[in-house]
């Protein structure tokens, strides 16, 4: 008996022993990826690493709305003209402007910057100004100078003004001793042509990158209350919560989902909003022309009434909302698997959250897709650091949407910079997470405290993507 | 002779052993031809289609100098000619792009060859601007050369096209202002290069221009450089996996066809019913561009160019799936008896909007390609690789 019971201890030890080797020999099987986590955009995802990256249709269009995304393509990236023009597509510019095309600040389909020098014209940046807050929340106009600078004009007409920005640099350091510097901005108001500047709350804001649109607005409103915690009854310290806008076409508020501090509800306001504000073209849905006090507008050619018509408004529509969203790339690298486990660990996903399944949507491309945008499209409060003190519906001063996060390693391949953040202070990712503060303090400390190769890991994961 | 012998018998033993062990993974049949040939006869056609557009913008630089040095209707009109000439075989190129090739990878210069539309007042003047583009701009840019106009292009907004082929062609005809159906393309005199001629500043005109004719050459070359046996491209390219290159080459073509043929440059001008959304609006030749990137196509998909016949995807595909290579056979032919049926110019074509005559033509056209796009989705299929065609 002892000896049958000893050699089969033996048997047994040698072959524990040879399965450890065996396992040793195969390597340590590490993280794994999540299957599919590389479709960024469910099916709507494209795999491009080229400049071109975030200008695709998403693959699962029908023909008839592959041909319509063209055409808007043709709207958004050309330069529309004053008129009278021999183009009647698109002409009907300003009078007053911050761009002549929607490209001009979403180069690529991409994210805009501000000047890199006192004088160059922003590809990007523009400045909200607001005087208080009516009712609903809605940011009050400045009376000369409206609801936001513009620094162009047609020929013949002064711009509003133009203004430059001097950065202070902030230094700190982290625990291990590393030391790091933030720049912070101040805005100076420079050449105004329109009488007295009242405007007491100005925000800058950066064009966004495009990617995925028509998959936020196609989020059930019900999910994104899901995410949202407005009293933090999970005592996270993260308190999420939706802001609540004007919406022309269903004339009553609703959810608030697009823009820096979600206060447009849907594509179609928020592109509408960009035509007349940026280039100056009246729609439907905003038919006014924005008109300085100076000048008479209705003395001015103006492109029609309005000057984009409903039919190409709608094809501008279909293209921002049709945008493939680019795949991810070295999603299964183990750097940045461990830059993602330790994302996960600082519980940045409670707001930026990883992975949503998308509800109905007109367009059936957008309908029922599982999407890893990195938002939760709520409103956080960041700190005083980051704050604009510009109220804007519900969001208060300090408060800002969670941006997609989605292609943001591919700013430096489409656009040729990395500057993140709302006013794009940030100069690279590690910039953009030290200035989180608010309720994203603690996961900032969180990072802070992961050793430089821990970091350098998550910035490789956010890079992924 | 006898020395030989033993090297002989051990490859033939190795061939031997290498069939054998294939032998259990697929049937290998001598007479059908293999990925890897037709992989190969890709890339000699790129690089000789390549070689062929470096050729040809060799004459429109020369055509372009003697304009410059020698400005006459004789001087402009060989120029023109020259440009239409240039355009014949970059044309076919364009089914290289949308593969992950070096044309239109992250620092391809494909934006700076063939960029379009472009804003012709970023450039020089137009109706009722005077005074406006870099030619006309000598406080901003004194200097007209090689490093300025490259840095200028697609500055702050993707119509800011600098150079390449339709900055080019816009700096040779100027602004097609005239109504479609005078059937006219741009009508700048070429006194807008004679000094002391018509519009401002001819000399820099005329320097702007010849420094693009460098540039073109300039950019032309890299794809020359990448795509020669030994150069940077083509060494990444052969050592792609075999589906790899397939599934890239499938793309390319399937793209070209079903998005930016179809879609962007055909479906978005009529569409819009405006000139200025043509590929080449101010020389009238857009009908040339969308039947030479169908050539292009077609050659990619039939293993031809010039003098080059080999190892096809046509052949590729028939032997795979025979049903499937009819189809996409059939519906390249019908591509090209559609497209060729469109109205020259092409602005004629459009002008009348989707439900004209020759509105409806195009539209065929258009959905023509867009099928096509799809065909080549299933020949994807049909040889185990996963094409995409936006």
């Amino acid at each position: 008996m002892l000896k049958i019971k000893s050699s089969f201890l033996f048997l047994t030890i040698l072959s524990l022993l040879f399965a450890g080797c065996s396992n040793d020999d195969s390597g340590y099987i590490g993280l794994l990826p999540e299957e599919g986590e590389e479709f960024s955009g469910g099916e709507t995802t494209v795999f491009d690493i080229s400049q071109n990256a975030f200008g695709f249709q998403a693959p699962n269009l029908n023909n008839e709305e592959g041909l319509d995304f063209f055409v808007g393509n043709s709207l958004f990236n050309q330069n529309w003209v004053t008129s009278p023009a021999s183009t009647t597509a698109r002409d009907g510019l300003g009078p007053l402007f911050n761009s002549r095309a929607c490209s001009g600040c979403h180069f690529k389909d991409g994210r805009g910057r501000g000047p890199e020098y006192n004088g160059e014209v922003a590809h990007g940046l523009l400045l909200r100004l607001s005087v208080g807050n009516g009712s609903l929340g809605e940011p009050l106009s400045d009376t000369n100078y409206g609801g936001q600078l513009q620094d162009q004009s047609i020929s013949g007409i002064d711009a509003e003004a133009g203004f430059e920005i001097e950065y202070q640099e902030i230094t700190g350091s982290y625990p291990d001793g590393n030391t790091y510097s933030l720049r912070k901005p101040n805005y100076i108001i420079t050449n105004l042509t329109q009488g007295t500047f009242t405007a007491n709350q100005i925000s800058p804001r950066v064009a966004n990158h495009m990617s995925g649109m028509g998959l936020l607005e196609a989020i059930d409103e019900a999910t994104m209350l899901s995410f949202s915690d407005e009293f933090d009854s999970n005592n996270d310290g993260i308190s999420g919560r939706p802001n609540y806008v004007w919406n022309v076409n269903e004339n009553s508020v609703t959810i608030g989902r697009f823009g820096w501090k979600a206060n447009q509800p849907s594509v179609l306001q928020q592109v509408a909003a960009a035509f007349s504000g940026d280039l100056g073209i009246t729609s439907s849905i905003f038919p006014d022309e924005n008109c300085p006090p100076s000048v008479i507008c209705g003395n001015i050619p103006n492109g029609g009434s309005p000057e984009i018509e409903d039919s190409n408004l709608d094809k501008t529509v279909l293209y921002t909302s049709t945008l493939a969203v680019p795949g991810r790339r070295d999603w299964d690298n183990q750097e940045v698997l461990e830059g993602k486990a330790l994302f996960e660990q600082a519980n940045c996903i409670a707001c930026h959250q990883p992975k949503i399944i998308t509800g109905n949507h007109s367009i059936q491309a957008l309908s029922n897709q599982t999407i890893r945008p990195y938002t939760d499209l709520l409103l956080h409060d960041m700190g005083e650091g980051l704050a604009d003190g510009s109220p804007d519906y519900l969001a208060n001063g300090n408060e800002w949407r969670t941006p997609p996060l989605w292609g943001i390693g591919l700013f430096e391949t489409v656009n040729n910079h990395t500057y993140f953040l709302h006013d794009g202070r940030a100069r690279n990712i590690e910039e953009a997470i030290l200035w989180h503060g608010g309720e994203a303090e603690n996961p900032k400390n969180e990072f802070m405290g992961y050793t430089a190769d821990e970091r350098q890991n998550l910035i490789l994961f956010i890079n992924s993507l | 002779m006898k020395k030989l012998l033993l090297p002989i018998l051990f490859a033939i033993a190795i061939l031997n052993f290498v069939a054998c062990s294939s032998d259990d993974v697929t049937i290998t049949d001598s007479s059908l031809i293999t990925k890897e040939q037709v992989i190969a006869n890709y890339s000699a056609i790129v690089l000789s289609n390549y070689q062929a557009a470096y050729n040809d913008a060799v004459l429109l630089q020369s055509a372009i100098q003697e304009l410059a040095v020698n400005p006459s209707q004789l001087s402009h009109n060989a120029a023109k000619q020259a440009w239409r000439n240039s355009r014949e075989s970059y044309g076919t190129t364009e089914a290289f792009r949308f593969s992950s090739g070096p044309i239109d990878d992250n620092d391809g210069p494909e934006g700076l060859l063939n960029a379009w539309p472009l804003d012709e007042n970023y450039i020089d003047y137009v109706e009722g601007g005077i005074n406006a583009g870099i030619i006309n701009d000598l406080v901003n840019y004194p200097s007209i050369n090689k490093e300025l106009l490259e840095s200028l292009n697609e500055l702050g907004g993707e119509a800011n096209i600098s150079i390449g082929y339709h900055a080019i062609e816009f700096l040779l005809w100027g602004q097609d202002n005239t109504s479609p159906l005078d059937n006219q393309a741009g009508l700048r005199p070429f006194t807008d290069f004679v000094d002391g001629g018509t519009a401002e500043n001819q000399d820099r005109r005329s320097q702007y221009v010849v420094v693009c004719a460098e540039l073109l050459l300039d950019h032309l070359q890299l794809m020359i450089n990448e795509w020669s046996i030994g150069g940077p491209y083509y060494n990444v390219f052969i050592a792609l996996d075999e589906d790899e290159a397939i599934k890239n080459i499938l793309t390319g073509i399937a793209t070209l066809s079903k998005s930016e043929l179809a879609g962007e440059r055909i479906f978005v001008a009529l569409s819009n019913q405006d000139q200025e959304d043509e590929h080449s609006c101010f020389s009238d030749n857009t009908h040339r561009d969308a039947r030479l990137n169908l050539k292009g196509i077609y050659n990619v998909y039939n293993g031809t160019f010039g003098t080059i016949s080999g190892a096809s995807l046509k052949v590729l595909v028939d032997q795979s799936n025979a049903a499937t290579g009819t189809n996409v056979t059939n519906q390249l032919n019908a591509a090209v008896t559609d497209v060729e049926a469109t109205a020259i110019p092409f602005d004629i074509a459009i002008t009348g909007g989707v439900n004209s005559t020759e509105g409806i033509k195009v539209l065929q056209a258009v959905n023509s390609l867009q099928d096509l796009g799809d065909q080549f989705v299933l020949a994807g299929t049909a040889l185990g690789v996963i094409v995409i065609s936006e």
